[in-house]
């Protein structure tokens, strides 16, 4: 399809720039059309191709990227300059979902080629890739499943064509997704991989968040969200043993975990199963009551989860979310201390001063249990303390999601169709420091785009991509890392297998 | 090039070339010698046994291995299904422990061996019978395990030289405490630790029951039986698919292949009881849609329940809709009857909806639409006891199920009271049985409860065998019983055609 190419495509940017300054003197309104009139014509951008190639052949690095920067020809710098403004204009009331913004993002932004290295372990397009499900969420609401696209240049031709609002990643399957319903057999279109993924989202702490509901979410109750991180991070390292993990802001209340190594890949559902039912702890709906219910003595992951949820209690929770203020969620929490006499003693307490925040009833467990008001031994009063810890703080995921190797999950770096707000990784050692709400949106990126005053007429330095201007470019440098490395792992464990495929090439002659 | 070449070509040809020669290389015609009890079936048997011998041992370990199915299609407890296997055992397939010094040791344990790999050659046909045949297989070796004397087993388990590596003590000592907290083991219990991949065990880490270091789980001696059972499954299901591939070019004479394929008949699933003999009841004339309702008496307390339901609410969830439309279309409605009965039935909804959501899912469980498969398996089977007492609870709202789990014993009283049985203690011994989750016995005892009379006639002017009045383990084989037995005077009805051989195709 020529004709998908459209007018800012990378390629092209050179050759229609330049055309445009010879015919954008007849006045600057007519402008986008004529460019657009020029670049959609296939041969024109067949040659632009080759010219491009040609001119910057010292140029190895991504050429998916494409640079709006002015190009070193001094004259028409001013001209070339305002291009991008010309062809797309952002302003405030852009909105992020606006095709034209999403066909901006798919071509100057997303980082297609780390992204295909991520998903085909390897640099040569292999089945990994071209076996994969992609399913587009388009403009219209459409969910398109079972798309599958040989290189990244096609997926990257599709999302600029389609432009969709979502991007969904599903299993590698054993032949062709496309090919699916040629198949004489059903059973040979199963899925044979996926990374093993985690879905984290703010929903389920309704219960016992008190700052946002639903979909909003301040910095508070973030909080959640990176407790689970080092819970479900450190237990996936420690414990499983695996090392490839991405972890990955929703764009709106959540977190995204996508397991890489081989070893989680090949997982069948009974072995996912068996992670997910591992990491999972609470258990029981509304009316369940107790939702801890846990084996002592503590199972060393709960050990050491209780240890990181610990230093989080006192802050994100007593302090923060302060769950127990009034009077009905206090009651609660006293359905959580087994004793029946402490828990007697405490009811009368808080009923004479109801608005104790907290941290103070918490506090008030102890020091009315060491009055006296204990029936039962303190070690019971401990485990049940425990009990409430885990409940306040220990992951709520999504375990349905981990359990299917085929359930599609959100592709990372896409923009959330709701906030605008790219799904970027998130650093694990640092999860901290990640403030979902700064996390920049697709119109901030365009934007810094534009304003955009690098120095680059100087000799010898590289000319920048686009997303190097932006604020998006800590996060991509970070997925660039997390996929080299994983890469060289699997070329140090495929080692063997390599040999053999050169051996099968010499075959043919 | 031309080694690739000359290296290709002799790979293709080395084994057209000799195999003969390599089949009877090492051809060892001669005893083995079993020092376990328990067997593994890793050597098939090289000696010679009597045509006799061949037929009499499978059929011993048929019975036994249709024993231990029946065991857990009533869905006898681990622990009820060893008493009752006991007898039988020791019956049909003995096998003695090295200790108990009996003379005929080796003389079992040859049987045992023989049998295992006869049945093999007669389960491998098709996927079926091999999944079958692999599960049964694992529960008796499970239940063989279990009873095994313990130093025995360890002696066993460890000439199976399986591939898990012992935790040193230096480790043991430094893991002490977390391997204690994983395995919920009290101080002093001084245990062993296997160390091996965790994939081989995923169940015991879904429920967070062993240690992990790293992608290791560090499994207790104690839960060791998971792991060579595990194992055990494994090997045979590759073993089962290999012989597959082998049958087709087993050099045998006429002698075998009658004795196997009678063999594999008999061993037809239960869960398939239903077959299309069991829609075609003498004396019973084409069901039409408004005769349900009479016929709903005969129905077992699954599809009355539902009946009564759709009557009420003049509409049934997915699930009771598909459960009980493929038992109507398992005592022989038609299609286009079955389609008049739910458009009837559903009287407060319009025809376009009844049309546009309904009707497509009525088409596909009949086998009129869908995939290929569907059509050409001409739809669902009727479920079975086992698949209804198997599947998940129903949620709210939802009728589907067997009432006899999915009531609360109150409930289940009342109901079991509107439909006719007031005996209090029927009703007493019903609650038992649900309570030791026997579901199915408890239906049955219902069955023979309101067909008493029957039942004793027939049994007494000798017209149905022993084997006419099994346990019902499928709800249409309930209707077909229930409606025979009171017809029984009516004509040619009293002959039961096809009842006693549901098992059979």
């Amino acid at each position: 399809m020529p004709h998908s190419v459209s007018p800012e495509s990378a390629p092209a940017d050179e050759s229609t720039q330049t055309m445009s300054q010879a015919t954008s003197q007849t006045g600057p309104g007519t402008q986008e059309d004529v460019t657009m009139g020029e670049a959609s014509t296939p041969a024109a951008t067949e040659a632009a191709k080759v010219k491009l190639e040609d001119m910057f052949d010292d140029d190895d690095s991504d050429d998916e990227f494409t640079s709006s920067a002015p190009q070193p020809k001094p004259k028409e710098e001013k001209s070339s300059q305002q291009q991008p403004a010309a062809t797309f204009k952002i302003s405030d009331r852009s909105s992020f979902s606006e095709p034209d913004v999403m066909r901006a993002f798919y071509q100057r932004l997303f980082p297609f080629r780390f992204f295909f290295q991520w998903l085909n372990h390897s640099v040569v397009p292999s089945k990994e890739f071209a076996h994969r499900e992609f399913a587009f969420a388009l403009q219209n609401n459409i969910l398109v499943r079972y798309q599958s696209y040989p290189t990244h240049d096609l997926l990257r031709k599709a999302c600029v064509q389609d432009v969709p609002p979502r991007i969904d990643i599903g299993p590698i399957y054993s032949t062709n997704p496309r090919d699916r319903k040629t198949l004489r057999k059903a059973s040979s279109f199963v899925p044979v991989s996926r990374e093993l993924v985690f879905d984290i989202d703010m929903n389920d702490y309704d219960d016992i968040r008190t700052c946002c509901t639903g979909a909003n979410i301040c910095r508070k109750c973030w909080a959640f969200i990176t407790m689970a991180i080092k819970v479900v991070d450190s237990a996936l390292r420690e414990d499983f043993g695996f090392k490839h993990i991405l972890w990955n802001y929703s764009g709106r209340r959540g977190a995204h975990a996508w397991v890489c190594d081989k070893r989680a890949r090949e997982m069948d559902d009974s072995k996912r199963r068996a992670v997910a039912g591992y990491l999972e702890l609470l258990k029981g709906g509304d009316q369940g009551g107790k939702k801890v219910n846990v084996r002592r003595p503590l199972h060393p992951h709960v050990e050491r989860s209780l240890n990181i949820l610990k230093e989080h209690f006192s802050t994100t929770i007593l302090d923060e979310q302060d769950p127990w203020a009034d009077e009905e969620k206090a009651a609660h929490l006293l359905g959580l201390i087994p004793d029946t006499t402490l828990r007697a003693a405490l009811q009368k307490k808080w009923e004479s001063s109801p608005s104790r925040p907290s941290a103070s009833k918490w506090a008030d467990i102890d020091s009315v249990a060491k009055s006296g008001a204990l029936s039962k031994s303190s070690r019971d009063l401990l485990e049940a303390k425990q009990d409430i810890v885990l409940e306040y703080t220990y992951p709520r995921l999504d375990a349905d999601v981990s359990k299917k190797m085929n359930h599609l999950l959100k592709s990372p770096f896409v923009v959330h169709p709701a906030t605008g707000r790219i799904c970027v990784p998130i650093d694990p050692q640092n999860v901290d420091e990640f403030d979902p709400l700064s996390v920049p949106t697709v119109l901030d990126l365009l934007k810094e785009i534009d304003d955009w005053q690098g120095d680059e007429d100087e000799n010898g330095e590289k000319k920048l991509q686009d997303w190097e201007k932006t604020s998006l470019r800590p996060y991509i440098n970070q997925f660039r890392i997390f996929v080299a490395g994983l890469l060289k792992d699997e070329k140090d464990g495929g080692g063997l297998k390599r040999p053999r495929e050169e051996g099968g090439d010499a075959m043919e002659f | 090039m031309i080694r690739h070449d000359y290296s290709r070509v002799d790979t293709k040809r080395r084994p057209n070339i000799d195999y003969k020669k390599r089949q009877f290389a090492k051809a060892e015609f001669q005893q083995q010698n079993y020092d376990h009890r328990l067997n593994f079936y890793r050597l098939p048997p090289t000696a010679e046994i009597t045509l006799e011998e061949f037929e009499t041992w499978a059929i011993s370990r048929l019975k036994v291995l249709s024993e231990l199915e029946s065991c857990s299609f009533r869905n006898r407890s681990p622990e009820e299904t060893a008493e009752y296997m006991t007898s039988i055992l020791s019956k049909h397939l003995p096998l003695h422990s090295n200790s108990s010094r009996s003379q005929s040791l080796q003389d079992e344990r040859r049987k045992d061996h023989y049998s295992h790999f006869i049945l093999r050659l007669a389960f491998s046909s098709t996927e079926e019978l091999r999944r079958r045949f692999s599960r049964l297989e694992t529960m008796l070796f499970r239940l063989r395990f279990r009873d095994d004397d313990f130093r025995e087993r360890q002696e066993f388990v460890k000439d199976l030289s399986l591939e898990w590596e012992e935790v040193d003590e230096d480790e043991k000592r430094e893991l002490k405490d977390q391997l204690m907290a994983a395995s919920s083991l009290k101080k002093g219990d001084e245990q062993e630790w296997i160390k091996v991949d965790w994939e081989r065990v995923p169940e015991l880490v879904e429920q967070r029951r062993v240690l992990m270091k790293r992608g290791k789980a560090y499994v207790p001696q104690r839960e060791q039986q998971s792991l060579v059972v595990a194992d055990f499954t494994k090997r045979l299901d590759e073993a089962l698919s290999l012989t597959a591939r082998a049958l087709p070019r087993l050099d045998e004479d006429d002698r075998l292949a009658p004795i196997l394929a009678h063999l594999s008949q008999s061993f037809n699933s239960p869960d398939a009881a239903y077959s299309s003999s069991d829609a075609e009841i003498d004396g019973l004339s084409s069901i039409r849609a408004n005769s349900i309702d009479t016929l709903s008496k005969n129905f077992p307390l699954c599809m009355q329940n539902l009946h009564m339901t759709l009557r009420a609410n003049s509409h049934l969830k997915h699930y009771a809709r598909l459960q009980y439309t493929l038992f109507l279309k398992g005592i022989g409605l038609s299609l286009d009857e079955c389609i008049i009965f739910w458009r009837k039935s559903f009287k407060l909804m319009t025809d376009d909806k009844f049309q546009k959501e309904y009707k497509y899912n009525i088409r596909h469980a009949y086998g009129d639409v869908g995939g290929d498969a569907n059509r050409r398996g001409r739809g669902y089977t009727p479920y079975s006891c086992h698949k209804i007492i198997t599947e998940p609870l129903p949620g709210p709202g939802q009728a589907h199920g067997c009432p006899y789990r999915t009531f609360t014993p109150d409930n289940l009283t009342a109901m079991l009271q509107r439909v006719g049985v007031q005996d209090r203690d029927l009703l007493k011994a019903v609650k038992e049985d649900v309570n030791k989750t026997r579901y199915h016995v408890a239906c049955n005892r219902v069955f023979e409860y309101s067909h008493k009379r029957e039942i004793k006639k027939v049994k007494d002017d000798g017209s149905w065998s022993a084997a006419d009045l099994d346990t019902i383990v499928h709800p249409n084989a309930y209707f077909k019983r229930s409606w025979l037995l009171k017809h029984v005077g009516d004509g040619n009805a009293g002959v039961v055609a096809g009842a006693g051989d549901k098992m059979e195709e």
